[in-house]
């Protein structure tokens, strides 16, 4: 019973590890680019989803409409200022540029949060939080499966968007290829610069709903940072789904380890599973190449 | 003219792989670049195209100085390279491969005429149009990848040996297209391994050795040329096809 019930919390966290490591994915795979402060995004997400809530009492989901664009916006603002410069490089030196880049855009980002909101712990409490669904012997919060429902279904209209859209489609050329896209007649700068406002788009949609289901703080952006990481690796490159399913993977072995070996392994898990992935399987579990 | 190349140098770092070249190539004709490997012939054919900024010297495209711009922009001006090693997007159909290839603004109102041609030169790309290009034969990858830059509706096709690893029934179907695609006023400039079968197909022809152009004449004319029959014709000369 224990055990079903921390599943069913893992397969939603999960689909927030998804939608966070899409996003990251995105990114490295069409610009070979590691854009490591992926979790300050995710962060400001959510603080951005705060403040629409405290200040104009705006729903956490309705304010997805605003946060989703706005970050976006940043995240063109943000290739703009900073990333455009390091795609010019061959992409050995873009990795380790777009390190150092990142490392130094998550601290300036770190320290504007705790400016501006402190460095307290803020979550948002809808009227509706405490609400549960009871299924059975399960108990499952509301608020957690609507947040799972609609990073779904922004993964959805990634994959859509991706695949239907003519932009989107020379977004997937670039990212195989940069140098045949060139060919095709893909101006691949305009590709890099959609690839990453879509990146930073749905992490500040990820962090919106880590603010409603958890809790956010100045300080939690390397841990989604690497949550991310870990399920890109897990889940490999070029499958929008794959990276989802890599999400909820993540998040049921979690559940699984931590009750099994107490709550503080939880963490543990997800090293291992990288490893063990590295070693078998490269390329990811649903890696392209 | 359509294509003119002046005093081009080209290097990757500081090795020089272009000296002084100089090429054109008139609306229509066929002209091939032949030359042992290693002679920079991908390299000048990636320098028109602009993957390879060139060092010094012009690219004038019908006059226009192709300078810098970048490549997307030659594409839309008419000028398309079915590039070395295919290079497909290998994880999409072998129909999203052509669109692709439309994506100028300029080749976009021609597309389905564009895609109409393209599978009535190769009819199989038509009964595969719904296949992951991966799965496909190397011969018919081949002819996606020219078929994607016809889909640009281009003027001059650049093509970087098109026959490369390919069976001899393969490679004289695309050759055969070639012609074709010829025919319908698209000027060639075509680099490729088998030099018999380049200087039958071309009006003429370029040598290029070590970055610089050593010869140049009429196909036919290159045949009989005992430089061009000792190093690139005769018994001691590479095998025509490389099967692999």
């Amino acid at each position: 019973m224990i055990l079903s019930q921390q599943m069913v919390l893992g397969v939603m966290i999960g689909g927030l590890y998804g939608l966070a490591a899409v996003g990251l994915s995105l990114i490295f795979g069409v610009l070979k680019v590691l854009n490591v402060a992926h979790g300050e995004l995710i962060m400001l997400g959510g603080y951005g989803a705060y403040w629409l809530f405290v200040l104009l009492g705006l729903d956490p989901f309705a304010s997805l409409l605003l946060v989703l664009p706005l970050s976006l916006l940043l995240g063109l603002g943000l290739y703009w200022a900073l990333f455009g410069f390091v795609v010019r490089a061959d992409e050995e030196t873009r990795i380790k540029n777009s390190l150092l880049i990142g490392f130094g855009l998550s601290l300036a980002l770190h320290a504007l949060a705790v400016r501006l909101w402190t460095a307290d712990e803020r979550g948002i409490t809808t009227p509706y939080a405490g609400k549960v669904l009871i299924v059975g012997q399960l108990a499952i919060p509301l608020v957690r499966l609507a947040s799972l429902a609609v990073a779904f279904v922004l993964i959805a209209a990634l994959h859509l968007l991706l695949t239907r859209w003519r932009w989107g489609r020379a977004v997937r050329a670039t990212a195989e290829d940069w140098q045949a896209a060139l060919l095709a007649g893909i101006d691949v700068r305009r590709a890099y610069l959609l690839a990453f406002g879509l990146g930073a788009g749905l992490a500040g949609a990820a962090g919106t709903l880590v603010s409603v289901g958890y809790s956010i703080s100045p300080s939690i952006g390397l841990e989604w940072t690497l949550k991310a990481l870990i399920v890109v690796v897990l889940a490999g490159l070029g499958s929008v789904f794959g990276t989802f399913v890599g999400g909820l993977f993540l998040g049921v072995a979690e559940a699984a380890s931590a009750a099994a070996f107490g709550g503080p392994y939880r963490e543990v898990v997800g090293l291992v599973i990288i490893f063990a992935v590295l070693v078998a399987r490269p390329r990811g579990l649903f890696g392209a190449r | 003219m359509l294509l003119e190349i002046l005093g081009l140098d080209a290097a990757y770092g500081d090795v020089p792989a272009l000296s002084g070249v100089a090429l054109s190539v008139e609306p229509g004709e066929i002209v091939a670049l032949l030359g042992p490997n290693g002679a920079g012939k991908t390299t000048l054919l990636n320098s028109v195209a602009g993957l390879l900024p060139p060092r010094a010297g012009i690219i004038r495209w019908e006059g226009e100085d192709l300078g810098r711009l970048p490549s997307h922009l030659i594409v839309e001006r008419g000028l398309a390279l079915v590039p070395e090693g295919r290079r497909l997007f290998n994880s999409m159909t072998v129909e999203e491969n052509l669109t692709l290839g439309a994506f100028a603004e300029r080749a976009r109102r021609g597309q389905q005429a564009n895609l109409q041609r393209v599978y009535t030169l190769f009819p199989i790309l038509r009964e595969r149009r719904r296949q992951i290009v991966r799965q496909l034969s190397g011969g018919q990858q081949q002819m996606v990848s020219v078929g994607r830059a016809l889909m640009s509706s281009p003027r001059l096709l650049m093509l970087d040996e098109p026959s490369l690893g390919l069976a001899p029934l393969m490679v004289q179907a695309i050759l055969d297209v070639l012609v074709e695609i010829n025919r319908g006023g698209v000027a060639v400039l075509l680099v490729e391994q088998n030099v018999r079968a380049a200087l039958t197909l071309a009006r003429r022809a370029y040598i290029l050795e070590t970055g610089r152009i050593v010869g140049e004449g009429g196909g036919a004319e290159l045949l009989q040329d005992p430089h061009v029959r000792r190093a690139y014709l005769g018994p001691l000369a590479a095998p025509e096809y490389f099967v692999l």
